[in-house]
């Protein structure tokens, strides 16, 4: 067989059937559904009289368009409320297990499929979400897909893939204090570029990603989208299992001790072949701070904004000089000297309870700016409570923060969480396209401890010498 | 599925890289549960200027493209969320092919779902055909699946590759979860033996 690299495992794992010319009919383990990119698959197959093949592998959440205030109130606009509702009938009618608004294991539908013990080392998790990557911190082979393809798989539990490239990310050494898993991924997005990883599956391996917690490991996977990649994956190892164990879906007793075997000897073997390899040292990654309008545009917190003049290549300069004008920047001026006027804590990538904890560090005993409007958006109902028995909504309120009920939020502000024009935010989310946060809105990516020091400073501190 | 075999189209210009799919249809046109009437959303936010009116010099503000079939743009096209709206809103506007140096995985892999071509150029390809449209009123050009071959009125052509598969697919107007539902004796062997390998999964 030879060297094999943890995704050649896995996929092959997988294959149901393959073609001469490599067209390969994969098979799916797990289905993470929610209310945006799934109305027209259910409908699909209603059209076609089709039933799920296995509606057990499937797991349906609202997220993207629920309120994240006061949910007694129900949702009052009514295209969101037709979406859910049609969300909710929906898996009545196919017997897909559904957490609803007022379930506390409500939350991002990334959130909750690790929280609840439903993704799993070595299988494969889709999602009609481009952030099921996330899912690859497990070492799992997860990645989004489109509507078309969720009613695939709703009906075959199958779909049809060519093999992906492979790309090894390693990244050695120690990473700074203060630095987070979110900082060495954006510093990864700014080195090879927002599509540097297209038709690739990365695996992360290096010490510095084996220091990382599990939750650090999904942030780390979550952007690899970002990066243009199919996917992330992180090898399993002993924090893997500790994780996993004990999770409301997950296997128990004797089947779990058989599970956690092999899913050990889930690694890349000495000497597999990457297509590619990158490698970073964990040394060289400062807080990271984005500028512009991807998140490959993304320069060091002690770092300026770049200035068009010095660009040579045409159009590398214009779409810089497009970035700014959006962003309302002014060339060359210090990451430091940008003024903020939102925070929002929250998202996929950055909503789990290390990283409340971590922003809390930083907010406690201090009030947020007041020219700052700054919310928290938990990640999932659990989080929440979690979060609460420890005291750090506490802590949040008392800074200013608003303290808000888990969903995506002004990670793509698709409910009443939105930046009005010209509003300028820190936020922990994945994503600073133009408009994402709101028309005109002005996003910069940053980690949770970045955010929430922003939020007291009024504009970006470096936090390594901010107290 | 629409079966696509041979187009030939005017050639809409879209002179960005990195068009990511929230702007290709923003957010708030995702609230729909139906494929269709998304061509309202289609660069909604590209379309109108800050202060509300339409900007003159987008291209689908331009008269000489409201029948347009082919879009030309640049590098990494549909980058950023799997929101299938977004081939759908273009297939609403009447795009049935889009000519790029790159795509985004994901919405390369939309586009085939839809019967819309997504075809990869050469940057020096693309250039010559930025060159011609933007100097022209209207330029249309061929896009032939079968022969793998975008013909310009001029004399040139362009050969693209595609996977055999999917070009398959689209010639025919294939359904795909029929095809894979004829493999159905296969998907249930492969789930019979990955439940004694790895029940836990099961
Ligand atoms: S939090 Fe943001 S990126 Fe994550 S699933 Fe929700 S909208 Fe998508």
């Amino acid at each position: 067989m030879g060297s094999q690299t943890l995704f050649e495992k896995i996929w092959n794992q997988h294959v149901v059937r393959e073609e001469p010319d490599g067209t390969t009919l994969l098979y799916i383990d797990r289905h993470l559904v929610h209310e945006v990119t799934s109305p027209q698959a259910f409908e699909g197959l209603r059209l076609a009289g089709r039933t799920p093949r296995r509606a057990k592998a499937a797991l349906a959440v609202p997220d993207h368009n629920v309120p994240t205030t006061d949910r007694k109130q129900g949702i009052s606009d009514p295209m969101s409320a037709l979406q859910i509702s049609t969300l909710e009938n929906n898996c009545a009618e196919f017997g897909i297990s559904y957490y609803g608004m007022q379930d506390i294991r409500q939350g991002i539908v990334h959130v909750i499929g690790p929280e609840q013990g439903l993704t799993l080392p070595g299988m494969t998790i889709v999602c009609g979400d481009s952030h099921t990557s996330t899912h690859g911190a497990f070492g799992a082979l997860a990645f989004g897909i489109g509507t078309s393809e969720v009613e695939h798989v709703l009906a075959t539990q199958c779909l049809v893939q060519k093999r992906p490239k492979t790309m090894e990310i390693r990244v050695e050494g120690i990473l700074p204090d203060y630095c987070s898993p979110k900082d060495v991924i954006l510093a990864i997005i700014g080195r090879i570029g927002i599509g540097g990883g297209i038709g690739q599956v990365v695996e992360y391996t290096g010490s510095v990603i084996r220091s990382f917690s599990m939750e650090g490991r999904m942030t780390l996977c979550n952007m690899s989208i970002e990066a243009g990649a199919r996917a992330g994956l992180v090898g399993p190892d002993e924090k893997t299992v500790a994780y996993v164990k004990g999770r409301p879906l997950s296997p128990q007793g004797d089947m779990f001790a058989q599970a956690s075997q092999a899913w050990l000897d889930l690694k890349s073997d000495p000497g597999a072949r990457f297509d590619k390899v990158v490698e970073l040292r964990g040394e060289d990654i400062p807080p990271q701070v984005t500028w512009g309008t991807n998140p490959g545009m993304v320069t060091d917190v002690t770092g300026r904004v770049p200035n068009p003049a010095d660009i040579e290549d045409e159009k590398v300069r214009s779409a810089t000089q497009r970035a700014l004008d959006y962003m309302g920047l002014t060339p060359s001026i210090s990451v430091c000297d940008i003024k903020i006027d939102r925070v929002f804590i929250g998202s996929c990538t950055n909503s789990r309870i290390e990283d409340l904890r971590v922003a809390a560090k930083y907010v406690q005993g201090k009030h947020v700016s007041e020219k700052v409007k700054a919310m928290v958006v938990p990640g999932s109902g659990l989080v929440k409570q979690q979060a609460e028995e420890e005291g750090l909504d506490r802590i949040f309120r008392e800074a200013g923060f608003e303290w808000r009920e888990p969903g995506c939020s002004m990670c793509l502000a698709m409910n009443a969480d939105v930046l009005t024009p010209g509003e300028r935010c820190a936020s922990t989310s994945n994503r600073n396209f133009e408009g994402r946060q709101g028309k005109g809105g002005r996003t910069h990516l940053v980690s949770p401890a970045m955010a929430a020091a922003a939020a007291v400073a009024g504009h970006f501190v470096d936090i390594r010498d901010w107290a | 599925m629409q079966a696509f075999t041979t187009l030939t189209g005017t050639v809409a210009p879209l002179d960005r890289a990195d068009v990511d799919t929230d702007q290709i249809i923003p957010k708030q046109y995702l609230k729909t549960i139906q494929r269709t009437g998304l061509k309202e959303g289609l660069f909604a936010d590209w379309r109108q200027r800050p202060d509300g009116t339409l900007d003159p010099d987008f291209f689908s503000n331009q008269s000489q493209y409201q029948e347009s079939s082919i879009l030309l743009t640049r590098d990494n096209f549909g980058c950023g969320s799997s929101r299938e709206h977004a081939p759908w809103a273009l297939l609403d506007y009447g795009i049935r092919s889009i000519l790029a140096p790159s795509f985004a995985d994901i919405f390369y892999n939309n586009c085939f779902q839809n019967g819309i071509l997504p075809v990869v150029l050469t940057a020096q390809a693309i250039q010559t055909l930025f060159d011609r449209v933007l100097s022209k009123h209207t330029y249309q050009v061929t896009v032939d699946l079968a022969e793998q071959v975008i013909a310009l009125p001029e004399g040139e052509r362009y050969t693209f590759t595609v996977d055999p598969f999917r070009k398959d697919c689209m010639i025919k107007g294939l359904d795909g979860i029929g095809l894979t539902l004829q493999y159905e004796p296969a998907i249930s062997a492969y789930e019979a033996r990955r439940s004694r390998e790895a029940p836990w999964l099961f």
